[in-house]
Protein backbone atom coordinates (compact mmCIF):
# COMPACT_ATOMS: atom_id res chain seq x y z
CA UNK A 1 0.00 0.00 0.00
CA UNK A 2 2.76 2.54 0.63
CA UNK A 3 4.94 3.01 -1.75
CA UNK A 4 6.21 6.72 -0.02
CA UNK A 5 9.47 6.06 1.84
CA UNK A 6 9.62 8.62 4.72
CA UNK A 7 11.13 11.70 2.94
CA UNK A 8 7.96 12.40 0.55
CA UNK A 9 5.55 11.23 3.17
CA UNK A 10 7.03 13.90 5.31
CA UNK A 11 6.47 16.38 2.03
CA UNK A 12 3.17 15.47 1.39
CA UNK A 13 2.63 16.21 5.67
CA UNK A 14 4.04 19.26 5.43
CA UNK A 15 1.94 20.24 2.03
CA UNK A 16 -1.45 19.46 3.27
CA UNK A 17 -2.05 20.79 6.69
CA UNK A 18 -5.67 18.36 6.92
CA UNK A 19 -3.64 15.40 6.71
CA UNK A 20 -3.32 13.45 10.18
CA UNK A 21 0.14 11.84 10.66
CA UNK A 22 -1.24 8.45 10.36
CA UNK A 23 -2.15 8.39 6.82
CA UNK A 24 -0.30 8.47 3.78
CA UNK A 25 -2.10 10.45 1.27
CA UNK A 26 -5.52 12.88 1.58
CA UNK A 27 -6.57 10.28 -0.36
CA UNK A 28 -6.42 7.39 1.96
CA UNK A 29 -7.63 9.65 4.85
CA UNK A 30 -10.63 10.56 3.02
CA UNK A 31 -11.35 6.80 2.08
CA UNK A 32 -10.66 5.78 5.29
CA UNK A 33 -13.13 8.59 6.86
CA UNK A 34 -15.84 7.19 4.59
CA UNK A 35 -15.34 3.78 5.41
CA UNK A 36 -15.33 4.34 9.33
CA UNK A 37 -18.98 6.80 8.54
CA UNK A 38 -20.64 3.77 6.49
CA UNK A 39 -19.62 1.25 9.40
CA UNK A 40 -21.34 3.73 12.03
CA UNK A 41 -24.62 4.27 9.79
CA UNK A 42 -24.49 0.13 9.57
CA UNK A 43 -25.09 0.24 13.20
CA UNK A 44 -27.43 3.32 13.07
CA UNK A 45 -29.19 0.82 10.94
CA UNK A 46 -29.65 -1.96 13.06
CA UNK A 47 -30.36 0.53 16.24
CA UNK A 48 -33.30 1.06 13.68
CA UNK A 49 -33.69 -2.21 12.79
CA UNK A 50 -35.11 -3.32 16.68
CA UNK A 51 -37.58 -0.79 16.21
CA UNK A 52 -38.96 -1.69 12.93
CA UNK A 53 -38.99 -5.46 14.41
CA UNK A 54 -40.98 -4.50 17.03
CA UNK A 55 -43.42 -2.44 14.71
CA UNK A 56 -43.31 -5.79 12.42
CA UNK A 57 -44.12 -8.31 15.29
CA UNK A 58 -47.37 -6.29 16.55
CA UNK A 59 -48.61 -4.87 12.74
CA UNK A 60 -48.65 -8.93 11.80
CA UNK A 61 -50.10 -10.18 14.73
CA UNK A 62 -52.71 -7.23 15.72
CA UNK A 63 -53.21 -5.12 12.91
CA UNK A 64 -56.42 -3.70 14.30
CA UNK A 65 -54.39 -1.10 16.86
CA UNK A 66 -52.34 0.07 13.88
CA UNK A 67 -55.44 0.68 11.84
CA UNK A 68 -57.00 2.37 14.57
CA UNK A 69 -53.98 4.60 15.92
CA UNK A 70 -52.86 5.85 12.32
CA UNK A 71 -56.52 7.36 12.10
CA UNK A 72 -55.01 9.98 14.66
CA UNK A 73 -51.78 10.49 12.48
CA UNK A 74 -52.15 14.01 10.22
CA UNK A 75 -51.58 12.59 6.54
CA UNK A 76 -50.86 15.99 5.82
CA UNK A 77 -48.26 17.01 8.48
CA UNK A 78 -46.25 13.73 7.75
CA UNK A 79 -46.61 14.01 3.64
CA UNK A 80 -45.15 17.70 4.30
CA UNK A 81 -42.69 16.46 6.69
CA UNK A 82 -41.42 14.14 4.12
CA UNK A 83 -40.94 16.63 1.59
CA UNK A 84 -39.35 19.29 4.19
CA UNK A 85 -36.56 16.16 4.87
CA UNK A 86 -36.27 15.10 0.94
CA UNK A 87 -35.64 19.06 0.31
CA UNK A 88 -32.81 18.96 3.36
CA UNK A 89 -31.09 15.75 1.95
CA UNK A 90 -31.28 17.78 -1.41
CA UNK A 91 -29.38 20.62 -0.24
CA UNK A 92 -27.40 18.97 1.77
CA UNK A 93 -25.97 16.84 -1.58
CA UNK A 94 -25.49 20.24 -2.94
CA UNK A 95 -23.34 21.34 -0.43
CA UNK A 96 -21.20 18.69 -0.43
CA UNK A 97 -20.55 19.59 -4.27
CA UNK A 98 -20.15 23.06 -3.29
CA UNK A 99 -17.84 22.11 -1.13
CA UNK A 100 -15.63 19.74 -3.40
CA UNK A 101 -16.04 22.74 -6.12
CA UNK A 102 -14.27 25.13 -3.55
CA UNK A 103 -17.95 27.43 -3.62
CA UNK A 104 -17.48 28.24 -0.30
CA UNK A 105 -20.99 30.98 -1.05
CA UNK A 106 -22.88 28.20 -2.15
CA UNK A 107 -22.03 25.52 0.59
CA UNK A 108 -22.74 27.99 3.12
CA UNK A 109 -26.22 28.83 1.88
CA UNK A 110 -26.93 25.24 1.70
CA UNK A 111 -25.89 24.39 5.04
CA UNK A 112 -28.08 26.97 6.18
CA UNK A 113 -31.09 25.81 4.00
CA UNK A 114 -30.76 22.41 5.49
CA UNK A 115 -30.60 23.41 8.87
CA UNK A 116 -33.59 25.84 8.27
CA UNK A 117 -35.38 22.21 6.63
CA UNK A 118 -34.66 20.99 10.09
CA UNK A 119 -36.02 22.96 12.21
CA UNK A 120 -38.96 23.01 10.02
CA UNK A 121 -39.47 19.28 10.67
CA UNK A 122 -38.53 19.74 14.17
CA UNK A 123 -41.58 22.59 14.54
CA UNK A 124 -44.19 20.16 12.59
CA UNK A 125 -43.13 17.23 14.82
CA UNK A 126 -44.01 19.68 17.73
CA UNK A 127 -47.01 20.25 16.50
CA UNK A 128 -48.11 16.86 16.05
CA UNK A 129 -47.03 15.83 19.79
CA UNK A 130 -48.42 18.77 21.25
CA UNK A 131 -52.10 17.40 19.51
CA UNK A 132 -51.40 14.12 20.75
CA UNK A 133 -50.43 15.37 24.04
CA UNK A 134 -53.44 17.31 24.54
CA UNK A 135 -55.86 14.33 23.62
CA UNK A 136 -53.74 11.94 25.83
CA UNK A 137 -52.42 9.58 22.86
CA UNK A 138 -49.64 8.74 24.43
CA UNK A 139 -47.32 5.84 24.96
CA UNK A 140 -47.65 2.66 27.08
CA UNK A 141 -49.05 3.22 30.54
CA UNK A 142 -49.56 7.12 29.98
CA UNK A 143 -52.14 6.90 27.10
CA UNK A 144 -55.12 8.03 28.22
CA UNK A 145 -57.11 9.25 25.88
CA UNK A 146 -59.72 11.52 26.89
CA UNK A 147 -63.11 9.45 27.03
CA UNK A 148 -64.07 9.33 30.68
CA UNK A 149 -67.53 8.48 31.52
CA UNK A 150 -67.46 11.78 33.60
CA UNK A 151 -66.34 13.79 30.37
CA UNK A 152 -69.98 12.07 29.02
CA UNK A 153 -72.05 13.36 31.80
CA UNK A 154 -70.43 16.94 31.80
CA UNK A 155 -70.60 17.50 28.14
CA UNK A 156 -74.58 16.16 28.23
CA UNK A 157 -74.90 18.79 31.59
CA UNK A 158 -73.38 21.59 29.29
CA UNK A 159 -76.62 23.86 28.72
CA UNK A 160 -76.44 25.48 25.61
CA UNK A 161 -73.54 28.19 24.43
CA UNK A 162 -72.57 29.94 27.16
CA UNK A 163 -71.76 26.67 28.65
CA UNK A 164 -69.91 25.11 26.21
CA UNK A 165 -67.66 28.40 25.53
CA UNK A 166 -67.03 28.38 29.65
CA UNK A 167 -65.52 24.49 29.05
CA UNK A 168 -63.79 25.31 25.93
CA UNK A 169 -62.12 27.99 28.17
CA UNK A 170 -61.31 26.31 30.74
CA UNK A 171 -59.42 23.92 28.59
CA UNK A 172 -57.59 26.70 26.66
CA UNK A 173 -56.38 27.56 29.92
CA UNK A 174 -54.47 24.64 31.17
CA UNK A 175 -54.01 22.40 28.17
CA UNK A 176 -51.31 20.31 29.59
CA UNK A 177 -53.35 19.20 32.39
CA UNK A 178 -55.53 17.29 29.99
CA UNK A 179 -53.06 14.52 29.58
CA UNK A 180 -52.81 13.69 33.15
CA UNK A 181 -55.03 11.25 34.78
CA UNK A 182 -58.72 12.09 36.26
CA UNK A 183 -58.61 14.88 33.70
CA UNK A 184 -62.54 15.11 32.50
CA UNK A 185 -62.70 18.29 30.05
CA UNK A 186 -61.91 17.44 26.70
CA UNK A 187 -63.99 14.77 24.69
CA UNK A 188 -63.41 12.82 21.65
CA UNK A 189 -65.13 14.89 19.23
CA UNK A 190 -62.60 16.73 19.91
CA UNK A 191 -60.02 13.61 18.94
CA UNK A 192 -61.85 12.81 15.98
CA UNK A 193 -61.74 16.14 14.57
CA UNK A 194 -57.89 15.96 14.70
CA UNK A 195 -56.81 15.19 11.55
CA UNK A 196 -58.42 18.03 10.09
CA UNK A 197 -58.02 21.07 12.43
CA UNK A 198 -57.50 22.06 16.23
CA UNK A 199 -61.20 22.18 18.24
CA UNK A 200 -62.36 25.30 17.07
CA UNK A 201 -62.75 27.87 19.92
CA UNK A 202 -66.45 28.58 18.56
CA UNK A 203 -69.59 28.05 20.28
CA UNK A 204 -71.55 24.92 18.82
CA UNK A 205 -75.28 24.89 19.66
CA UNK A 206 -76.58 21.76 21.88
CA UNK A 207 -77.32 19.88 18.88
CA UNK A 208 -73.72 19.26 18.16
CA UNK A 209 -72.84 18.43 21.72
CA UNK A 210 -75.56 15.65 21.36
CA UNK A 211 -73.32 14.89 18.42
CA UNK A 212 -70.39 14.75 20.14
CA UNK A 213 -71.59 12.35 22.82
CA UNK A 214 -72.74 9.68 20.33
CA UNK A 215 -69.75 10.06 18.26
CA UNK A 216 -67.72 9.69 21.45
CA UNK A 217 -69.89 6.14 22.25
CA UNK A 218 -68.81 5.11 18.68
CA UNK A 219 -64.97 5.90 19.07
CA UNK A 220 -64.65 3.99 22.51
CA UNK A 221 -66.62 0.97 21.03
CA UNK A 222 -64.41 0.67 18.10
CA UNK A 223 -61.30 0.83 20.25
CA UNK A 224 -58.85 -1.66 20.10
CA UNK A 225 -57.78 -3.10 23.81
CA UNK A 226 -54.34 -2.67 23.08
CA UNK A 227 -54.47 0.70 21.11
CA UNK A 228 -51.51 2.33 23.73
CA UNK A 229 -49.38 -0.12 21.69
CA UNK A 230 -49.91 2.24 18.26
CA UNK A 231 -48.77 4.84 19.96
CA UNK A 232 -45.71 3.48 22.20
CA UNK A 233 -44.07 2.26 18.87
CA UNK A 234 -45.15 5.58 17.21
CA UNK A 235 -43.22 7.87 19.93
CA UNK A 236 -40.31 5.34 19.98
CA UNK A 237 -39.88 5.47 16.44
CA UNK A 238 -40.49 9.06 15.68
CA UNK A 239 -38.81 10.30 19.14
CA UNK A 240 -35.41 8.47 18.11
CA UNK A 241 -35.53 9.45 14.85
CA UNK A 242 -35.89 13.19 16.02
CA UNK A 243 -33.11 12.39 18.32
CA UNK A 244 -31.21 12.00 15.56
CA UNK A 245 -32.39 15.10 13.81
CA UNK A 246 -31.08 17.27 16.82
CA UNK A 247 -27.97 15.44 16.35
CA UNK A 248 -27.50 16.04 12.87
CA UNK A 249 -28.57 19.47 13.02
CA UNK A 250 -25.48 20.11 15.91
CA UNK A 251 -23.02 18.00 12.84
CA UNK A 252 -24.70 20.57 10.61
CA UNK A 253 -23.75 23.48 12.72
CA UNK A 254 -20.74 22.45 13.22
CA UNK A 255 -19.76 22.41 9.55
CA UNK A 256 -21.33 25.80 8.88
CA UNK A 257 -19.12 27.29 11.41
CA UNK A 258 -15.70 25.63 9.59
CA UNK A 259 -16.95 26.38 6.29
CA UNK A 260 -17.45 30.51 7.06
CA UNK A 261 -13.96 30.04 8.59
CA UNK A 262 -13.25 29.02 4.95
CA UNK A 263 -12.11 25.44 6.13
CA UNK A 264 -13.46 23.84 3.16
CA UNK A 265 -12.42 23.27 -0.28
CA UNK A 266 -11.88 20.90 -3.05
CA UNK A 267 -8.72 19.35 -1.31
CA UNK A 268 -10.80 19.32 2.04
CA UNK A 269 -13.83 18.30 2.40
CA UNK A 270 -14.55 15.12 4.14
CA UNK A 271 -16.47 16.39 7.28
CA UNK A 272 -19.08 18.23 5.03
CA UNK A 273 -19.16 14.70 3.01
CA UNK A 274 -19.70 12.63 5.94
CA UNK A 275 -22.35 14.64 8.30
CA UNK A 276 -23.80 14.45 4.76
CA UNK A 277 -24.10 10.62 4.50
CA UNK A 278 -25.29 11.05 8.13
CA UNK A 279 -28.42 13.69 7.15
CA UNK A 280 -28.90 11.27 4.20
CA UNK A 281 -29.25 7.94 6.32
CA UNK A 282 -31.54 10.21 8.54
CA UNK A 283 -33.73 10.89 5.91
CA UNK A 284 -34.05 7.45 4.71
CA UNK A 285 -35.53 5.99 8.16
CA UNK A 286 -38.24 8.91 7.94
CA UNK A 287 -38.92 7.92 3.92
CA UNK A 288 -39.74 4.12 5.70
CA UNK A 289 -41.48 5.51 8.83
CA UNK A 290 -44.19 8.23 6.83
CA UNK A 291 -45.68 5.27 5.28
CA UNK A 292 -45.77 2.49 7.72
CA UNK A 293 -46.81 4.89 10.40
CA UNK A 294 -49.04 7.48 8.80
CA UNK A 295 -50.47 5.55 5.98
CA UNK A 296 -51.88 1.98 6.90
CA UNK A 297 -54.51 1.21 4.15
CA UNK B 1 -15.79 18.64 -14.66
CA UNK B 2 -13.82 21.82 -16.37
CA UNK B 3 -15.08 24.25 -13.66
CA UNK B 4 -13.66 21.31 -10.91
CA UNK B 5 -10.74 21.35 -12.15
CA UNK B 6 -9.67 24.96 -12.94
CA UNK B 7 -10.95 25.55 -9.25
CA UNK B 8 -8.54 22.58 -7.92
CA UNK B 9 -5.48 24.35 -10.39
CA UNK B 10 -6.41 27.54 -8.49
CA UNK B 11 -5.72 26.22 -5.12
CA UNK B 12 -3.00 24.34 -5.74
CA UNK B 13 -4.75 20.93 -5.03
CA UNK B 14 -3.04 17.49 -5.93
CA UNK B 15 -5.70 15.43 -5.40
CA UNK B 16 -7.47 15.36 -8.31
CA UNK B 17 -10.31 13.23 -8.42
CA UNK B 18 -10.39 12.45 -4.60
CA UNK B 19 -13.97 11.73 -4.90
CA UNK B 20 -16.79 12.01 -7.30
CA UNK B 21 -18.18 15.16 -7.57
CA UNK B 22 -22.09 14.74 -8.34
CA UNK B 23 -23.81 16.59 -11.50
CA UNK B 24 -26.34 19.09 -10.79
CA UNK B 25 -28.71 17.21 -12.96
CA UNK B 26 -28.28 14.18 -11.58
CA UNK B 27 -28.90 16.05 -7.68
CA UNK B 28 -32.18 17.64 -9.17
CA UNK B 29 -33.28 14.80 -11.27
CA UNK B 30 -32.93 12.66 -7.92
CA UNK B 31 -34.52 15.09 -6.13
CA UNK B 32 -37.39 15.76 -8.48
CA UNK B 33 -37.83 11.73 -8.71
CA UNK B 34 -37.90 11.82 -4.80
CA UNK B 35 -40.89 14.05 -4.55
CA UNK B 36 -42.76 12.44 -7.62
CA UNK B 37 -42.57 8.82 -5.28
CA UNK B 38 -43.43 10.51 -2.07
CA UNK B 39 -47.17 11.85 -3.93
CA UNK B 40 -47.37 8.79 -5.81
CA UNK B 41 -47.11 6.95 -2.15
CA UNK B 42 -49.88 9.37 -0.63
CA UNK B 43 -51.93 8.60 -3.45
CA UNK B 44 -52.06 4.91 -4.08
CA UNK B 45 -53.46 4.87 -0.30
CA UNK B 46 -56.58 6.08 -1.96
CA UNK B 47 -57.16 2.42 -3.95
CA UNK B 48 -58.22 -0.69 -1.33
CA UNK B 49 -55.39 -3.13 -2.88
CA UNK B 50 -55.41 -5.19 -0.08
CA UNK B 51 -52.77 -6.08 1.18
CA UNK B 52 -50.66 -5.34 -1.91
CA UNK B 53 -51.08 -1.81 -0.20
CA UNK B 54 -48.67 -2.41 2.37
CA UNK B 55 -46.45 -4.65 -0.24
CA UNK B 56 -46.74 -1.24 -2.64
CA UNK B 57 -45.72 0.94 -0.08
CA UNK B 58 -42.79 -0.58 1.18
CA UNK B 59 -41.51 -0.96 -2.75
CA UNK B 60 -41.78 2.82 -3.22
CA UNK B 61 -39.78 3.57 0.11
CA UNK B 62 -37.23 1.13 -0.88
CA UNK B 63 -37.21 2.73 -4.45
CA UNK B 64 -36.72 6.53 -2.44
CA UNK B 65 -34.35 4.66 0.03
CA UNK B 66 -32.02 3.65 -3.12
CA UNK B 67 -32.12 6.83 -5.03
CA UNK B 68 -30.97 8.81 -2.01
CA UNK B 69 -27.83 5.96 -1.20
CA UNK B 70 -27.22 5.54 -5.41
CA UNK B 71 -27.07 9.51 -5.72
CA UNK B 72 -27.26 11.65 -2.84
CA UNK B 73 -24.81 9.23 -0.08
CA UNK B 74 -22.61 8.65 -3.75
CA UNK B 75 -22.92 5.37 -3.48
CA UNK B 76 -23.12 5.06 -7.16
CA UNK B 77 -19.84 5.63 -7.63
CA UNK B 78 -18.01 4.70 -4.42
CA UNK B 79 -15.85 2.11 -3.64
CA UNK B 80 -17.85 -0.89 -3.15
CA UNK B 81 -16.92 -1.65 0.32
CA UNK B 82 -19.32 0.76 1.20
CA UNK B 83 -22.60 -0.39 -0.13
CA UNK B 84 -21.63 -4.23 1.43
CA UNK B 85 -21.55 -2.10 4.69
CA UNK B 86 -25.00 -0.79 3.82
CA UNK B 87 -26.41 -4.13 2.27
CA UNK B 88 -25.09 -6.17 5.34
CA UNK B 89 -26.92 -4.03 7.98
CA UNK B 90 -30.09 -4.66 5.57
CA UNK B 91 -29.71 -8.46 5.61
CA UNK B 92 -29.26 -9.01 9.52
CA UNK B 93 -32.30 -6.53 10.23
CA UNK B 94 -33.62 -8.90 7.66
CA UNK B 95 -33.30 -11.81 9.73
CA UNK B 96 -33.50 -9.98 12.80
CA UNK B 97 -37.45 -9.17 11.69
CA UNK B 98 -37.90 -12.34 9.77
CA UNK B 99 -37.09 -14.14 12.46
CA UNK B 100 -39.25 -12.81 15.02
CA UNK B 101 -42.02 -13.17 12.86
CA UNK B 102 -41.54 -17.08 12.45
CA UNK B 103 -44.35 -17.90 15.19
CA UNK B 104 -47.04 -15.34 13.98
CA UNK B 105 -48.68 -17.87 11.85
CA UNK B 106 -50.57 -18.89 15.25
CA UNK B 107 -51.98 -15.61 15.65
CA UNK B 108 -53.61 -15.57 11.86
CA UNK B 109 -56.60 -17.55 13.05
CA UNK B 110 -57.65 -13.92 15.08
CA UNK B 111 -56.17 -11.79 12.75
CA UNK B 112 -58.71 -13.02 9.92
CA UNK B 113 -61.36 -12.90 11.87
CA UNK B 114 -60.39 -9.44 12.50
CA UNK B 115 -60.51 -8.50 9.25
CA UNK B 116 -63.60 -10.74 8.36
CA UNK B 117 -65.60 -8.78 10.74
CA UNK B 118 -64.56 -5.67 9.74
CA UNK B 119 -66.69 -3.39 7.87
Amino acid sequence: MSGTDHGTSSTIHSEHSHLAHHFETPQQQYESGKQGMWLFLATEILLFGGLFCAYAVYRRNQPEIFYYGHQFLSVKWGGINTVVLIFSSFTMAWSVRAAQLGQNRTLIACLILTLLCACGFLGIKGIEYHEKWKHGLLWASRYKPVHHPEAKTQRANVKGPEGEKANLNALAAKPAATALPGTTLPTTATLTQEKTTLPQPATPPQGTVMAAVREEEAAIHGEPKKAAVFFSIYFAMTGLHGLHVIAGMIAILWVLFRAMRRQFGPAYFAPVDFVGLYWHLVDMIWIFLFPLLYLIH
Amino acid sequence: MAERESKQEAQGASNHGMAHVAPAWLLIGTFVALLSLTGATVAVTNFDLGRYNLYLAMGIATAKAMLVALFFMHLAFDKPVNALYLLTALVFVALFVSLSLMDSVHYQPDVKSFVQGAP
